[in-house]
């Protein structure tokens, strides 16, 4: 659903919405998987982002989100010196990750600790985002809501006892989507819900053994 | 938010509103966020918007490459032309200030984008202090501009890679052009034709930008959109109509976009950037960009 603050919106810094904010906001999307600034990152740029991003601070952009800096952040001008400083090590590539995708998408591969992870998302324009694939799972993310990724083996009634976690924290799910790799193997679940789920339901669902990881996805538009 | 720019007008008209109250109350449906809440974060908009005139008339300001920039100060201060000293030539001037501070990695509001984002506030700011309009007003008529986008977004595209210049200056002069007639009292189906009038003008517009940086010709599409903006407020509120429904002409766009050739599509491909000069300008302004690490 277009929200009418995604079209007057975002406030930004310059100069393109769909190759710095959009591509800010796909960075802080794919911090939020690693749970904080990422010690590594590998951002391979697909289609137009490959062709045009240094010069609209596409690179800049990218790190800047997965230092956690919104796309109005001032700071986004100077990221690439911040993330030295910091010691975000990262790698920009020039890619193609298929005829199928938005011309402006990327794949980051970030690492924190032991955590990896991989996420594409494409920059729709106006600074929309979508996010279509993490950990090589096919996902639907647009960041206009909380989200709650997580990754189970497949037993039974794990999204009744997932739902419920969420019941008593008052968390209302607005879409739920399933989806496996094969029969049997693990299923990967994408929650997106009305209200900013507290820390308690992540603890809460990290508890139950049959789940392998989850990541809370914030809300990244405005 | 409505696919619909008819179906928006017909509700507005029906329930005796504006449409930029309709979409206010929309919104608010749809985000489950009280409306006073959305004309805040929009009144938020308006500052960033107002600030980005400003900064952009000192001109100081200069581009990554330095291929852009200077001329807003150059249209409120240079010499007179046939439109000096009337509201078109200052909504000129603030379309070129906001791109500029754009193109320089200064905060814009992205309306639809970044990179039509000088049409919007130019022609609002710039109509409202000519006429006197308070800022309630505008931030309505900013409501009005979202829900216009809102329908082009659904039924076409706000992205240049996706649509070319069509996309963005070319929505945004659609959007201003409807946001500004209901602002100086159109009515809803005026704003309608004024969004067609905008619209039909920029259908095959390409985004050519040299280099792929959102500077040359972005900086002066922009003013130029706000006049096809400030030409279609003239035409709907002196009551001429357009035949075609601006929802049709909005599916033409986007049914013209995915025609487009990825050379017309933001990748520099094609177009002025792929003039001769286009070309020698770019490999010479990416060296220097390299160069100075901007």
């Amino acid at each position: 659903m277009v929200s009418l603050l995604d079209i007057i919106g975002p406030v930004m810094v310059g100069p393109s919405s769909s190759h710095t904010a959009g591509a800010c906001r796909l960075g802080l999307l794919a911090r939020c998987l690693v749970g904080g600034t990422p010690d590594k990152a590998r951002l391979e740029l697909h289609g137009s982002f490959a062709r045009t991003g240094e010069g609209h601070g596409t690179d800049k952009a990218l790190a800047a989100g997965l230092m956690g800096f919104r796309p109005d952040d001032e700071r986004i001008r100077t990221a690439l010196e911040i993330a030295e400083r910091e010691g975000l090590q990262y790698r920009f590539e020039k890619t193609t990750l298929g005829e199928e995708l938005h011309p402006n998408s990327v794949r980051l591969t970030v690492e924190r600790g032991q955590h990896s992870h991989v996420m594409v998302g494409s920059s729709l324009g106006a600074g929309r985002v979508f996010v279509t694939e993490i950990d090589g799972y096919p996902v639907e993310v647009h960041g206009n809501s909380h989200t709650i990724v997580l990754l189970a083996e497949d037993v039974k009634g794990s999204i009744a006892r997932i739902a419920a976690i969420l019941a008593e924290d008052d968390c209302n799910i607005a879409t739920l989507r399933l989806t496996r790799k094969e029969r049997g193997g693990d299923a990967f679940m994408v929650i997106e819900v009305d209200e900013e789920p507290g820390e308690n339901v992540r603890d809460e669902i990290r508890k139950l053994k049959w789940v392998r990881w989850t990541h809370r996805l914030d809300k990244v538009s405005a | 938010m409505y696919s619909s720019l008819a179906a928006a007008i017909r509700d507005a008209e029906s329930q005796g509103k504006s449409l930029g109250v309709l979409a206010l109350e929309v919104e608010s449906r749809d985000q489950a966020r009280p409306v006073a809440d959305i004309r805040a974060a929009l009144g938020r908009a308006l500052v960033v918007m107002r600030g980005a005139v400003d900064q952009g008339m000192v001109g100081d300001l200069h581009s990554a490459s330095g291929l852009v920039g200077g001329d807003a100060a150059k249209l409120r201060h240079g010499p007179p032309g046939p439109l000096a000293g009337t509201p078109f030539r200052d909504v000129l001037a603030r379309a070129l200030a906001v791109q500029e501070v754009n193109a320089a990695m200064g905060v814009i509001v992205a309306a639809p984008t970044a990179g039509g984002a000088g049409v919007l506030p130019a022609v609002l700011t710039g109509l409202a202090a000519a006429r006197g309009i308070p800022d309630e007003q505008i931030i309505t008529a900013l409501a009005t501009a979202g829900l216009i986008g809102a329908v082009v977004a659904e039924r076409a595209s706000l992205s240049g890679a996706e649509g070319g210049c069509q996309a963005e200056t070319g929505a945004a002069a659609g959007m201003a052009a409807g946001a500004a007639t209901e602002m100086l009292g159109g009515s809803p189906s005026q704003v309608g034709h004024a969004v067609a009038l905008a619209q039909q003008a920029t259908l095959g517009l390409v985004c050519d930008p040299l280099g792929g940086l959102v500077e040359l010709p972005c900086v002066f599409r922009n003013a130029t959109g706000a006049a096809i903006a400030l030409a279609a407020i003239e035409m709907a509120l002196a009551g001429i109509t357009f035949a075609i429904p601006a929802d049709e002409v909005i599916d033409v766009m986007g049914e013209i976009g995915r025609e487009m050739d990825v050379r017309y599509r933001e990748t520099a491909g094609g177009g002025l950037a792929a003039t001769p000069t286009g070309r020698r300008l770019a490999r010479e302004r990416m060296v220097q960009i390299k160069r100075s690490g901007a």
